[in-house]
């Protein structure tokens, strides 16, 4: 990002005024809205159902948080679940992704393109939900465990491929090349000059794989019916939904133990809260090299 | 022989690509025969081997019923979201370059990009604290006016402008990132020659920035004209919290697929509508790609 714009030709004053209150509009509306719903879980239940959200709240109020903390074994579980899922998820994924990326990287390899065929292909063809929901559930039997969390999402072609061209383009064959004329073996190569030198590649797909496993709702609540395997993210669709709509299958057992902790209106903004909090304080640090990585990342190789 | 060969040799790739082609093989190739599915009457106890063919009855079925609605709705979204997501992807990266303070440039990246890393669960319910019929803010805002409040979760009037809106919300700021990636790599020695020879800012936008940026833009075109036919699951499930008054327009093969494999549990004709997604979406990226090639062979994806 050092030498972004060019100092020879620079943007007319006018037009960079007119340029930065475009920009300041955007990020308003991007920011607006969480902003938002800070304010309402610090809101009071009472101003809450007599003036409706407010931006700036006219009775504040720690409630929201006290109830949480109070009922909240469900919540802690969740938490348990979502931090489980996701540092497991993410260290198994980018361990499987950056050993299959450097295998793919590597051109002396004959059946390379073979396996990149087999990769590439499930970019453009997928059997659908129904023939995989049946595998997992009825051949793998993985339903109502903590593995359909992690599995189905472990590997993406998009951040092989990603990773791949960032190994292709950014690390020398010379010096590949001399570790293994010193006599040093793959895993050597792999573990020792790789990856230190993927930092960035390694940051990028890491980051989008963290995301993807914090904000999952999606494999819960196709597989999951024990209280004790729900995510955060799926706890809290389950409240909204529970509160705003009457659901078609109020009977099952999750169901049943999250209708008996629905907690008040400020006290679900205030879960969306901390769910929310920790992705967004981690992405500056991820910032840095986020840029970079994508910049060489490509998909052709 | 070639391959014991190669197998000594480089016995170690193959021990590294091991868990990756595990996982394809259980995850992606055996689904991939699962679409059988779509051809038969599917029960538990036969499985999917044992059950009833049925021919094409499911498609029938399915062409019948909601083909059409789900269809158009999916590619006038996808179309919507794909044309003008590209114009404002790209002059937001090209403004995002062109302001003068390199600080404030990284200061608006970080912000723009921020709602791309909420989930549609948390997006869905920050757009319910706009949208609720008592507490919203649009409704306080409309009875602060004199206008009679909306009640959104069962009017569909408003949800395609809202969908939009809330789509470009959460995914404009990340995809001009992947833009301004590639703006910022263009050699300055263009630019440069461009100045020396007299070029205004416009004039190099138009004749350095745009046609360096044209093999992203088709590559990042190719791949979501292979998807069009996929709709973004979370946000026409969750945002409009599955509400049925709303289904004429907010319904797509995705959530269509989902709520007929929950709610209805008819595994064959949900699985038929998988394959007509998977097979026309896998033709358009073939075609797509065969007529990128023609006109430019180098800027196809494969």
């Amino acid at each position: 990002m050092e030498h972004t714009s060019n100092r020879f030709n620079q943007l007319p004053r006018s037009w960079n005024m007119v340029f930065h209150t475009l920009l300041t509009v955007l990020a308003v509306i991007c920011i607006i809205p969480i902003i938002l719903v800070y304010a309402i879980s610090f809101t009071s239940e009472a101003s809450l159902s007599a003036k409706g959200y407010q931006f700036w709240p006219s009775q504040w109020s720690l409630d929201a948080y006290r109830y949480i903390f109070r009922n909240g074994e469900q919540i802690v579980q969740s938490a348990y679940v979502t931090i489980g899922v996701t540092a497991m998820g993410t260290l198994f994924s980018l361990i499987v992704t950056s050993l299959f990326a450097y295998v793919l990287s590597r051109r002396d390899f004959r059946y390379r393109n073979i396996m990149a065929f087999l990769l590439f292909f499930t970019m453009l063809f997928n059997g659908g939900l129904v023939p995989s929901y049946i595998v997992n559930t009825n051949v793998l039997h993985l339903a109502d465990t903590f593995w359909i969390l992690i599995l189905p999402y472990s590997l993406s072609a998009f951040n092989v491929i990603i990773l791949r061209t960032f190994m292709q383009q950014s690390i020398e064959t010379a010096i590949l090349e001399a570790a293994r004329i010193d006599g040093a073996g793959e895993w050597y190569i792999f573990g020792r000059i790789v990856l230190p030198l993927s930092k960035p590649g390694l940051a990028t797909v890491g980051l989008f794989t963290l995301v993807t496993y914090w904000n999952d709702w999606f494999l819960g609540q196709l597989y999951i019916t024990n209280p004790k395997l729900v995510s955060l993210q799926y706890m809290l669709m389950k409240l909204q939904s529970n509160i705003d709509f009457v659901t078609n299958n109020a009977t099952s057992a999750t169901n049943n133990m999250l209708l008996a902790q629905i907690p008040a209106e400020g006290a679900r903004m205030a879960i969306l809260v901390i769910v929310l909090t920790p992705i967004l304080c981690a992405y500056p640090f991820f910032q840095k090299y986020f840029v970079k990585g994508l910049t060489i990342g490509g998909i052709k190789g | 022989m070639t391959f014991l060969y190669e197998l000594r040799k480089h016995g170690a790739l193959f021990v590294m690509a091991l868990p990756a082609l595990i996982l394809l093989v259980l995850f992606n190739y055996m689904p991939m025969f699962g679409v059988i599915l779509a051809f038969k009457n599917y029960n538990f106890y036969d499985g999917i081997l044992g059950s009833p063919w049925v021919g094409f009855d499911n498609f029938k079925y399915l062409f019948k019923g909601d083909a059409w609605l789900i269809t158009r709705n999916t590619l006038l979204y996808n179309l919507v979201f794909i044309v003008i997501g590209l114009i404002l992807s790209v002059a937001l990266a090209i403004i995002l370059d062109e302001i003068r303070s390199r600080f404030l440039s990284k200061t608006y990246q970080t912000i723009l990009i921020m709602p791309y890393f909420l989930s549609w669960t948390i997006v869905a319910l920050i757009f319910y604290a706009f949208l609720s019929a008592d507490k919203g803010i649009v409704n306080q805002l409309l009875s602060y006016m004199g206008f009679h409040p909306i009640n959104f979760y069962t009017d569909m009037t408003y949800w395609p402008y809202i969908l939009i809106f809330v789509f470009f919300w959460k995914s404009v700021g990340y995809n001009s990132i992947i833009y301004l990636a590639s703006v910022t790599g263009i050699s300055p020695d263009y630019y440069e020659a461009a100045t020396i020879d007299g070029a205004n800012k416009w004039q190099q936008i138009r004749y350095i920035t745009l046609p360096c940026l044209r093999p992203i833009i088709i590559i990042m075109t190719i791949l979501s004209i292979g998807k069009i036919f996929y709709a973004d699951f979370g946000l026409f499930y969750q945002v409009t919290y599955n509400s049925g008054a709303l289904y004429p327009v907010t319904q797509v093969i995705d959530t269509y697929v989902y709520n007929g494999l929950v709610t209805m549990g008819n595994y064959g004709m949900t699985a038929a509508a998988g394959l007509y997604q998977s097979f026309v979406g896998f033709v358009l990226v073939i075609l797509t790609n065969w007529i990128v090639k023609k006109v430019d062979r180098d800027s196809a994806l494969f």
